[in-house]
């Protein structure tokens, strides 16, 4: 007891000192993302919020700031990773194949040495995903990769204390296999809107009930409503161009808000993706193959995409790939020929507003929280480095710090603490 | 019949010559020639030196580049082995019967026209060190080949190259098969080792043959070296001790560990191909480092850099990439294409052939429209053999 009453006081003072003095970071080239680049310019940080950023002579710096030369470094919104799967998170099993009712957020292991990891590639918000072994395998969870020790920590919510998270849901062969799975694909999209009906008709009952007669609670039911609700969006992985364009036809038929997740043959449709106003979340992978559905993944999807006006957005799929090669995703993107502007906007605000957190983060402006990546270079450089990551005015990774550098480059004692690399992806879906 | 088809060859040789103009050309056996140009002539090269000194002969056809390299040698892959679609048909680089097969030939299994072999050479890469792959405690022979070969025998430089072995967990049988534990596979591979020796001593004309200690024979009698795959410090440091109680020579593969044992690494005197930079970091691998080739370097130890093995999504990694990370991490530009040309070359014996670009020497180059390192640069041409076989941008 005596113990705790010693540590509070001090761990909220030492909240206070991150948070209470305005930070300015000057003499950066920024990159706002909701404007043109800045070539010196200044962001100051207050209460974890960003309260200006633009050219340096044009920013008033409070008196009582803090101020961080940064001069030739380049200052980035913190990265928005839109599928992830840190943390050794799981989600529904064998039992079924559609699982609402599974959370991400009670399988994190916020320990996993994986969220310094990220951190150390300029990462900042994450969608945490289940894998894609199911064609419904849970309810994700979108979380800020603040420096904590249990989950609750990392919860993203909303005004009302709601918690932030989509829904995970698959097509094509990974989730395909003997009963209780599908083996077609037809069977597939059959059990999905077979689920959906139901949860329709669930939530009109319930509304129709009086209020002493209400239906009993059926947890995998109210995920579904959720999803007819618009309260989660449903985070589709697919691959091939049929199964893209059955994703889009089932959210066509319920309506509900969707992000298309891999979308490996996006390229062949890409103007139907575009006519459904859905946005899509690609990975770039070194190389096509290891899987039939990812036989024809090119590095132009992200240009093909973004020129038929679709929202482009990037993600790491890590263990697919790895956290602290992000940048690397757009600047793949754009060997390919997606305009530089276009890829940076995919690795930020695009996740950001798949995520419905373009509010509060995906660019450098006044009022958003304050997620920065400070960059040795430019961002699309193999010679960069992530120097340091802030969120929401708290610096959670510096490269200056052996035992963060540790974490970004790797060596003795970098493994320890990883969950077991989960690659979302089973092999045995093919 | 070689007669023959020689005079068919001879025709599309005599039209494979080609002046290469590079901004900046990478010789690789000396420092970089600004606008420099290269001679190509029937296949090999002619010769080398700034635009103002070096004449274009009359009939030669030009290429230009911002940036010319000589062609890219990854030190180890499975490419042409595990293919692309992995499925069960296109996969040759392991078989997992028995743990002991030194005597499966990498000619045997290798396909020239894999999608992945082509998709390489597209970015660059114009040999390959490539075969049967890690997972099993013997898994057979590795070759070199050059990534333009269509046929049979085609291209190969080397058709038998090292012999692949796998110390560690991944030398462990399935459960409840041997060998099951590091102890086991490394007395199962003494073993062989000491039938092979008992094998090269025996001078009996009318001795059996026994393929499999024909070819540990090779590696007795120091012709052929061993190429152990260890990531672990204690394997690492078991692979010295066993080359040194057999005489024998190894390549140290992998190594994700090896930055604890740069000592006794460089006291062996054995050369390193390490793991691709940007390697998962998961099982045996959980410690490696992108700063690894840089450390090496430092300390003088031999190393190339290689695509390495993937069993899943990208089912191959591209050796290019993985010098760029290695770059950024300590290692610098120069060394890292060093490291893809003629270390590369040195390492697998093959530098009187490839590597750099010098008179004599086969006409394989990479062309690229800025730093070759660049994750937004690209490969605008690729020469192998004096033939260009590829003018995409990639």
């Amino acid at each position: 007891m005596l113990m705790w009453k010693f540590v509070l006081p001090l761990l909220a003072a030492a909240g206070c000192l991150a948070q209470d003095r305005p930070i300015a970071f000057t003499g950066a080239r920024l990159i706002p993302v909701s404007g043109p680049e800045i070539a010196n310019g200044t962001v100051v940080v207050e209460g974890g919020k960003i309260t200006a950023a633009g050219a340096t002579p044009a920013v008033r710096i409070p008196a009582n700031a803090e101020r961080r030369d940064v001069s030739g470094k380049v200052i980035l919104p913190g990265l928005v990773d839109t599928h992830s799967h840190i943390g050794g998170v799981d989600g529904g099993d064998s039992s079924a194949s559609i699982h609402p009712d599974a959370r991400a957020l009670d399988s994190i292991n916020v320990r996993d040495t994986r969220f310094k990891k990220a951190l150390s590639g300029g990462i900042t918000t994450v969608n945490i995903m289940p894998g894609s072994g199911l064609l419904n395998s849970g309810q994700t969870l979108y979380v800020k990769l603040r420096d904590g020790k249990v989950i609750d920590d990392l919860m993203i919510r909303d005004a009302s204390g709601n918690i932030a998270g989509g829904m995970k849901m698959a097509n094509g062969t990974n989730p395909r296999g003997a009963p209780p799975r599908p083996g077609t694909r037809a069977k597939a999209a059959a059990l999905v809107r077979e689920q959906l009906i139901k949860a329709r008709e669930y939530k009109d009952k319930a509304a129709r009930a009086e209020a002493d007669k209400k239906p009993p609670r059926d947890l995998r039911m109210e995920g579904l409503v959720d999803v007819l609700d618009g309260k989660r969006t449903v985070h589709f992985h697919t691959h091939r161009h049929d199964d893209i364009l059955t994703a889009l036809r089932i959210q066509k038929e319920f309506g509900f808000k969707m992000v298309l997740q891999h979308v490996s043959d996006g390229w062949a449709v890409a103007s139907e993706i575009a006519a459904a106003k859905v946005p899509c979340s690609i990975i770039l992978l070194d190389s096509p193959g290891g899987k039939i559905e990812a036989k024809d993944v090119q590095w132009a999807t992200g240009a093909v995409l973004d020129r038929a006006g679709v929202l482009v957005g990037f993600h790491t799929d890590d263990g697919v790939t790895d956290s602290r090669l992000f940048l690397r995703s757009a600047a793949l993107a754009v060997r390919a020929g997606m305009p530089r502007e276009r890829a940076i906007h995919g690795l930020t605000m695009a996740g950001a507003i798949m995520l419905e957190l373009d509010r509060r983060v995906g660019s450098l402006e006044p009022g958003k929280d304050a997620d920065l990546v400070i960059l040795s270079g430019d961002p699309l450089s193999v010679y960069t480095h992530v120097l340091e990551t802030w969120v929401e005015g708290k610096k959670v990774f510096d490269r200056a710090d052996p035992k963060d550098k540790l974490h970004q480059t790797g060596g003795w004692g970098a493994g320890s603490g990883d969950s077991a690399v989960h690659v979302d992806e089973d092999s045995e879906g093919q | 019949m070689i007669r023959y088809t020689l005079a068919m060859l001879a025709p599309l040789a005599a039209l494979a010559q080609l002046a290469v103009r590079g901004d900046l050309v990478h010789t690789m056996a000396g420092p970089p020639i600004r606008n420099g140009v290269v001679l190509i002539r029937d296949g090999k090269i002619e010769r080398v030196g700034p635009a103002a000194q070096v004449a274009l002969p009359t009939g030669y056809s030009t290429l230009n580049a911002a940036v010319v390299t000589p062609g890219l040698i990854d030190a180890h892959t499975v490419a042409g082995f595990t293919g692309y679609l992995n499925q069960p048909h296109d996969q040759e680089q392991l078989d997992r019967t028995t743990a002991i097969q030194p005597e499966l030939r990498a000619v045997d299994g290798y396909n020239p026209r894999e999608h992945l072999v082509e998709f390489l050479r597209d970015l660059g890469m114009t040999t390959l060190h490539t075969g049967h792959g890690p997972g099993a405690l013997i898994s057979g022979q590795t070759m070199i080949v050059k990534t333009a070969a269509r046929g049979t025998g085609q291209g190969v430089l080397v058709p038998e190259a090292m012999i692949a072995v796998t110390l560690g967990d991944g030398a462990k049988a399935e459960p409840g098969k041997s060998p099951g534990t590091r102890a086991k596979a490394v007395a199962l591979l003494r073993a062989e080792l000491v039938k092979a020796q008992e094998y090269v001593r025996d001078t009996r004309k009318d001795k059996e043959r026994n393929l499999r200690l024909e070819a540990l024979g090779r590696v007795i009698a120091r012709e052929k070296p061993l190429l152990v795959t260890a990531h672990r410090a204690h394997d690492i440091i078991t692979a010295i001790r066993i080359a040194r109680e057999f005489n024998i020579r190894i390549v140290l593969d992998g190594a994700a560990e090896v930055h604890q044992v740069l000592d006794a690494v460089k006291a062996s005197g054995f050369p390193v191909i390490v793991h691709p930079t940007m390697q998962r970091t998961s099982g045996e691998a959980e410690n490696l480092s992108r700063e690894t080739a840089a450390m090496l370097a430092k300390v003088g130890i031999p190393f190339a850099m290689q695509s390495g093995f993937e069993s899943y999504v990208p089912k191959t990694r591209v050796v290019l990439f993985e010098a760029g990370v290695a770059a950024a991490n300590g290692l610098g530009s120069e060394p890292a294409l060093r490291a893809l040309t003629i270390g590369a070359a040195r390492m697998l014996g093959i530098d009187a052939r490839v590597g750099t670009l010098e008179p004599g020497k086969d006409a394989d180059l990479a062309l690229f429209d800025g730093d070759p390192l660049e994750y937004t640069s690209h490969v605008t041409g690729v020469v192998i053999d004096g033939e260009v076989v590829s003018r995409r941008s990639m």
